[in-house]
């Protein structure tokens, strides 16, 4: 019996590998744009612009107050009244990049808060431009710092990626969904499909906590 | 646009989704007692020093961490039966919850403990006090204080994460949501209306982590993951 189900399962592994490469699609395009989005809006969150920073951290506010799931049908139902036509994918994308941004967003601009003024004052001090300063005394300083939450804010990205089955994408979850509908044994199917998110995600933990830890030691060294 | 958006027929749904935010607040409160309790026990395995009991609690921790709440509520939504265990949607999703929050908050509480420095501790042997009364009047009075407030951010993230329960037909707040959207074909007014109360859980739990911050004067953690 449980060997049938086997025989069966491994029968639909082009499924399961198609759910693989969705969610890793999924969530590589969403990652590159949010952080993308995630930077220039916390270098923008912190850049002085009451106004500017102020629309920023509302919007962000919502995105963190909803639920991941509303923000999905809200992008996939609502932008297709106001005339923008678009399929299950552009919506996934959209809604996980504008996620994965709201909350880099708010790393970086913590990121950013925890650079002694000092430091900005000497770059002042030597003349270096707007640009120069963000670029080569803000960033790498505030990076430091970012990196391990960052790094957890991709690993709950690729977790994330798994509600768009709800606008139904076969990604790894859906095809899990879809697989269990066929082989009656959730227990098995959904162990393989959880496999599938810990071969991705517990390398990205691992790699946090190192992160964490030796930033640990650094700032020991720097306290002592 | 959304020229024709109609706010009477969310006047008309009101009720129902009254009703939704009742039953997500009420399931979010239930799991997250659960979820401490869980917590509390994966926390007390994983500072001991056996590895016998620290092992599993480790391996728990991290398989939930690296796998979303949707793949685990669907593992125990379609598994359970196969064991011969059916129980109703909403059970099932509030036992997702807890078992998936009480992993991050085992992480919290641990977090808390370990912040607790070591002469703390070591004041307490030197008192003479043993184990049970270290932990007891020294260690977690302390810890306590640093694990409210990001305990009140896991609570934003359950609430959030209970939306998912409307995947398996636990009617809530995101499921009055769907069915005004499907009965009437208003996805807009509907999502609007329900992404509305949950930004009102939201700023109330939020409120409430500030106001515990300043309380216990603790810095307030960034709130909701």
């Amino acid at each position: 019996m449980i060997w049938q189900q086997f025989q069966s399962l491994i029968g639909s592994y082009p499924l399961a590998l198609r759910g693989l490469g969705m969610t890793v699609a999924l969530s590589l395009i969403s990652l590159v744009l949010g952080t993308l989005i995630g930077f220039a809006l916390g270098i923008l969150r912190t850049g002085g612009n009451q106004l500017i920073s102020r629309v920023i951290g509302a919007w962000v506010d919502l995105i963190r107050g909803t639920p991941f799931l509303v923000q999905i049908f809200l992008i996939f139902f609502i932008l297709p009244e106001l005339g923008i036509e678009l399929d299950a994918f552009t919506a996934g994308i959209i809604a996980l990049s504008n996620l994965a941004a709201c909350f880099i967003c708010e790393i970086v601009a913590a990121g950013i808060r925890a650079v002694p003024t000092g430091q900005v004052e000497a770059a002042l001090a030597s003349g270096l431009s707007r640009w120069q300063r963000m670029r080569q005394v803000v960033l790498p300083q505030a990076m430091r710092m970012s990196l391990p939450p960052l790094v957890g804010q991709y690993v709950l990205l690729i977790k994330d990626s798994s509600v768009v089955s709800a606008i139904g994408l076969t990604d790894l979850t859906r095809v899990g969904w879809l697989v269990v509908q066929r082989v009656p044994n959730g227990l098995l199917v959904f162990a393989i499909v959880g496999i599938g998110y810990f071969v991705v995600c517990y390398p990205l933990i691992l790699l946090a906590r190192r992160l964490e830890s030796r930033m640990g030691a650094a700032h020991g060294e720097v306290q002592l | 646009m959304l020229e024709n958006f109609s706010f009477r027929t969310i006047v008309e749904y009101l009720p129902l989704f009254g009703h939704g935010l009742l039953a997500t607040l009420w399931l979010s409160v239930v799991s997250f007692a659960g979820a401490l309790a869980v917590g509390i026990i994966l926390c007390a395995m994983n500072l001991q020093r056996s590895r016998l009991s620290k092992v599993p609690a480790k391996i728990y921790i991290d398989a939930i961490r690296a796998t979303p709440l949707l793949a685990q509520l669907y593992f125990l939504y379609f598994g359970l039966p196969r064991l011969g265990v059916v129980l109703p949607e909403l059970v099932v999703g509030i036992l997702a919850l807890s078992l998936n929050s009480g992993a991050y908050i085992a992480e919290i509480i641990r977090a808390g403990i370990l912040s607790i420095s070591r002469g703390q501790v070591e004041a307490g042997i030197a008192s003479g006090m043993t184990y049970t009364q270290r932990m007891r009047f020294v260690v977690l009075p302390q810890a306590f204080r640093v694990t409210i407030p990001p305990l009140l951010g896991q609570a934003i993230v359950l609430v959030k994460d209970s939306a998912l329960l409307s995947l398996i037909s636990v009617s809530e707040l995101t499921r009055a949501g769907q069915l005004l959207a499907s009965d009437r074909f208003m996805p807009a007014e509907g999502f609007i209306t329900t992404a509305a109360c949950y930004l009102v859980l939201y700023y109330g739990l939020k409120g409430l982590a500030a106001l515990s911050g300043r309380w216990l004067g603790v810095q307030s953690v960034r709130s909701g993951a």
